[in-house]
């Protein structure tokens, strides 16, 4: 009797391919911490960005007393000009995060073009870049922003300019060390032995392989932007026509909240900071742990096999 | 007199990351005597890089393991971590595949071994560099390259001096699994045939894994042919080539190339099954050129075919069928 | 020697320098080099495959990505159907790519794991702006799919990498670099990442392409390999061709101290054949220090007092065979 015989044979039932999307939800989905993280993030951009339409009070209504009590009608009491906190913490996480956001896209571009040309050209390109980029980690972040804001005066487009320029250089690194390595892969050279031009390889070749780490990377610089815009503000250098969350603080410490005893005034603007960078946290170290396998430290566990008893003569019992 | 070493029933499960067991080792048994050499051969997937692991405690927590390793009679295995650590290395010692990449490059090679020898307490100091020195000699090594960083070797010395870290405590069996694959040709017949002098003057017992059939051919006394987790065929190697008693130890050959040999070498169709499925049948009648009905249905078991030959082949219980 | 000539190299050589420190360019030590290719010189036909065989470090990686300008050599010259294209810049290499190709040893790292089979194919197609309109490309991916026994194609067109067994991802590689038709083929060990039992289908496969029309030049470690497929081999030690001739003599009447020793120490399929191995000892010497006078002297059981001195050139061996080697021993 024969047998069919198929040369050569596929691999049957194999997974499909993930998408890029289907990547990042399916890390979401297996982190317990990634899904918190996305949770508070979604909680705090859909508050922020609905602020105008679901903020309980004005901006600038004064509804009682300065630093008045939380209660049931203000559950975070109010501020010195008698404003609910509820709603300035609403509109202070918008500008929060629209700088955060912002400096975090001009990080992420300058940073990654810079990487990318780097670590894909390498030699004299890539020793030009990457002492560039020495050169501007070596500054310090908070005295470089005092010093410009200082001198080209407070505005929300020099504060987002100035945090980005600071941040780009994090991601220089990391997306120079992925590209490097992608370089390096067999079907890159095969594409340059085809006689494919530079363009054409970082388009289709490298740049589909760093953008997940890119993303990861790109979540965690928001929850750094915005620490920088938070401190910055808390020194008095934010635009003052704005109110982020850390001019909310600002204004509570210049304006006595702690000796009038209004904690309420400082510990949830506060608070609310530290969630937001808590959250882009989790989810851009879920997001590097599951892309980057080196990180993985299953094998270092002390743990040994397990054992099972002798399961008879069968040998397909599992 | 009892063989040295003895598998019986070992089976290997994996715990699959999304649920789910891969059975990668089904039922391996066979034996290994003092001073002699067996080969276990099979293509990548086979098992027997996991059966060599499994036979030393070597796995890591995803895996569940079940049978007997009976070493001189005692079964090793019998309390898992615990009855088989005292053994390592100091009875059954292994070089790794890739051992010669996984050196310490920070300490000299001699350090390494020292190290070996005093983490099991049987020399220190000044007696145990003499006795690396003695190690790195007996494997080719100049006694003062040992002083040397591994970086500062060439793969087949690198290779020695991993064999030479597996012979510091002076085990009765020595596994390698796949010394030579890494390495050119005249290196690769250097380290066989320091293998083949150290069991001599060692009276060691080998058990070499590998996939190259050739190999064993030179080196071995006796193989057993892995496929699908399971030992196919086992025997002496100059039977495996002359009269083969299962059709995958045949076509394995046959898809050899031989250096004198006419004709060309014939690939085999298909591709090996899914281990984290049960499978019914035999698991290779799907790429059989003899398969009949029987093989669709029935496992075959592992049956002794002539004095120490043992095939799982339905064709051996045809007698008009063999040779397979 | 072939006369259909397809490719001929002559007196090729490439070196790299070894990188040293501040400290000695400071001290003005002498640049050290690699000679990794030394003067290296074959021919290629149309339908034949020579065999490139040596171990690692013997150069033979390096000579063929050479050949293909993906190296650039520092003397010598590289004919590919009869243009010199030695010195040539990479603007007028790149539609002589078309006609060259190359595939690689790893079937597991060759393709793209974003791009499905299908891109794959036509990415060359797509490069060089071939192929014409998009049902033609099409059809010239379905047909190259074909050609290399990817079929039904219908099955394989749509798949990623990772949903395929190491054999099939080198006979996509493969279809990659013919779907252009190209007459010159590279094959860097393009089968020793495979198990044995899809090794012969793959080389089988480059076996036909061969009998098409193709010319191949397979690097390979393997003499055994070479043995069966090759019509010539190139046996290289140090940067040089010690042997080279029709497979069958290369093999069976082997001329140079070298090849003699390989061949003993390949291992046999058959136990009862243990022929005699002639172990050389040590390895063989990196490329900065090569020996002076024949550069195999200090490993070579039959060296001689003046194998000390002379650096041997290819020397015909009988007549007209095209049988050649490096030897004062020899013939």
């Amino acid at each position: 009797m024969s047998v069919v015989l198929q040369e050569p044979g596929l691999l049957a039932d194999a997974e499909p391919a993930r998408s890029r999307a289907g990547l990042i939800w399916d890390i979401v989905r297996h982190s317990p911490s990634a899904a918190i993280g996305v949770f508070v993030l979604g909680v705090f951009v859909v508050l922020a960005a609905l602020a105008p339409v679901i903020a309980p009070y004005g901006l600038h209504e004064e509804v009682g007393p300065v630093y008045g009590h939380p209660s049931w009608s203000h559950p975070l009491g109010l501020d010195d000009g008698g404003v609910d906190m509820v709603t300035l913490l609403m509109w202070g996480a918008r500008i929060s995060l629209v700088v955060g956001f912002a400096a975090t896209l001009v990080s992420i571009v300058i940073g990654g073009t810079v990487g990318l040309l780097a670590g894909y050209f390498g030699k004299s390109v890539d020793t030009v870049l990457m002492r560039i980029t020495d050169y501007f980690l070596a500054i310090p972040d908070v005295p470089l922003m005092i010093v410009v804001a200082a001198i080209w005066g407070p505005s929300l487009f020099h504060i987002i300019v100035v945090i980005g320029v600071l941040l780009w250089t994090g991601t220089a690194r990391v997306v120079r060390a992925q590209v490097k390595s992608i370089r390096e892969r067999v079907y890159v050279k095969r594409a340059r032995s085809l006689g494919a031009g530079h363009v054409r390889i970082i388009v289709r070749h490298v740049l589909p392989q760093i953008a997940p780490l890119l993303i990861a990377n790109t979540v965690l610089t928001i929850a750094v932007a915005v620490f920088d815009e938070t401190a910055l503000s808390f020194l008095g250098l934010g635009d003052p026509s704005r109110i982020s969350l850390g001019k909310v603080i600002e204004n509570a410490f210049q304006r006595t909240a702690i000796s009038s005893g209004a904690w309420w005034a400082i510990v949830p603007p506060g608070a609310a900071v530290a969630l937001l960078i808590l959250a882009c946290s989790l989810i851009g170290r879920a997001m590097e742990d599951a892309l980057n396998p080196r990180l993985r430290v299953a094998h270092l566990s002390a743990k040994g096999f397990r054992l099972r008893p002798l399961v008879g003569r069968d040998k397909d019992a599992v | 007199m009892s063989s040295l070493l003895e598998i019986e029933e070992l089976n290997v499960w994996f715990d699959l990351p999304r649920g789910g067991t891969l059975h990668a080792v089904q039922g391996v048994s066979f034996t290994l005597d003092r001073g002699e050499r067996l080969g276990l051969v099979g293509e990548s997937g086979c098992g027997k890089s996991t059966t060599v692991l499994g036979l030393l405690g070597l796995l890591p927590p995803s895996a569940t393991i079940s049978g007997r390793v009976l070493l001189d009679g005692v079964d090793i295995m019998a309390g898992g971590e615990e009855t088989v650590r005292p053994h390592r290395w100091t009875d059954l010692a292994i070089v790794f595949q890739g051992a010669m990449n996984a050196l310490n490059p920070v300490q000299t090679v001699s350090s390494q071994i020292v190290e070996a020898l005093e983490l099991h307490g049987l020399a220190s100091g000044r007696a145990a560099r003499a006795r690396v020195g003695e190690l790195l000699e007996s494997v080719g090594i100049p006694r003062d390259r040992g002083e040397r960083f591994p970086h500062e070797f060439s793969g087949g010395m690198r290779q020695r001096a991993a064999i030479a870290m597996a012979l510091a405590c002076n085990p009765s069996v020595l596994v390698a699994d796949e010394p030579t694959t890494a390495l050119d040709v005249m290196v690769q017949a250097q380290i066989l045939e320091l293998l083949d002098a150290l069991c001599r003057d060692f009276g060691l017992a080998l058990l070499l894994v590998t996939h190259d059939l050739p190999v064993v051919a030179q080196l071995c006394d006796r193989a057993a042919v892995m496929y699908a987790g399971e030992i196919v065929e086992g025997g002496p190697v100059d039977d495996l080539f002359h009269d083969p008693r299962h059709p995958y130890t045949r076509l394995l050959f046959a898809a050899t190339p031989d250096l004198y040999g006419e004709g060309a070498p014939v690939s085999i169709p298909g591709a090996p099954p899914r281990l984290d499925r049960p499978l019914v049948g035999c698991p290779f009648h799907t790429r059989c050129d003899r398969a009949f009905a029987r093989c669709t249905d029935e496992r075959p078991l592992l049956k002794d075919v002539a004095a120490g030959r043992a095939a799982a082949c339905h064709l051996n219980d045809v007698p008009a069928e063999v040779p397979v | 020697m072939s006369t259909n000539g397809l490719l001929a190299v002559e007196d090729l050589v490439v070196h790299y320098a070894v990188p040293r420190g501040l400290v000695a360019a400071a001290a003005r030590r002498p640049q050290q080099v690699v000679r990794a290719v030394d003067g290296v010189s074959f021919t290629l036909g149309r339908g034949e495959l020579l065999a490139l065989v040596g171990e690692s470090g013997c150069g033979k990686t390096t000579t063929a990505q050479t050949v293909l300008r993906l190296l650039d050599p520092v003397g010598g010259r590289i004919s590919f159907d009869g243009q010199d294209i030695t010195a040539l810049p990479n603007r007028s290499l790149r539609p002589l790519r078309r006609r060259m190709q190359i595939i690689y040893q790893d079937p597991y790292e060759s393709l793209d794991p974003r791009l499905t089979v299908r891109s794959t194919v036509e990415e060359p197609l797509l490069i060089h702006r071939a192929g014409g309109s998009k049902q033609e490309r099409a059809e010239l991916v379905k047909d190259a799919l074909a050609r290399v026994e990817l079929t039904p194609q219908e099955l394989f067109l749509d798949r990623y990498p990772h949903e395929l067994s190491g054999g099939q991802r080198q006979r996509v590689a493969i279809a990659a670099s013919i779907v252009l038709g190209p007459d010159l083929l590279v094959a860097d060990e393009p089968v020793s990442m495979l198990d044995v039992s899809v090794r012969a289908g793959v080389l089988g496969l480059l076996d036909r392409l061969r009998q098409a029309g193709l010319g191949i030049l397979m690097i390979t470690h393997d003499l055994s390999t070479a043995a069966r497929y090759a019509d010539r081999i190139a046996v290289m030690y140090l940067g040089r061709i010690v042997e080279e001739g029709p497979a069958y003599a290369v093999i069976r009447d082997p001329q140079h101290p070298y090849t003699k020793a390989l061949l003993s120490v390949v291992p046999r399929r058959d136990p009862r054949e243990r022929s005699r191995p002639q172990i050389l000892t040590g390895e063989a010497p990196d490329a900065v220090r090569i020996p002076v006078g024949c550069r195999f002297h200090p490993r070579c059981p039959r060296a001689i007092a003046d194998c000390r001195e002379i650096d041997p050139t290819l020397e015909p061996h009988g007549e007209g065979t095209g049988h050649r080697a490096a030897c004062i021993l020899a013939g």
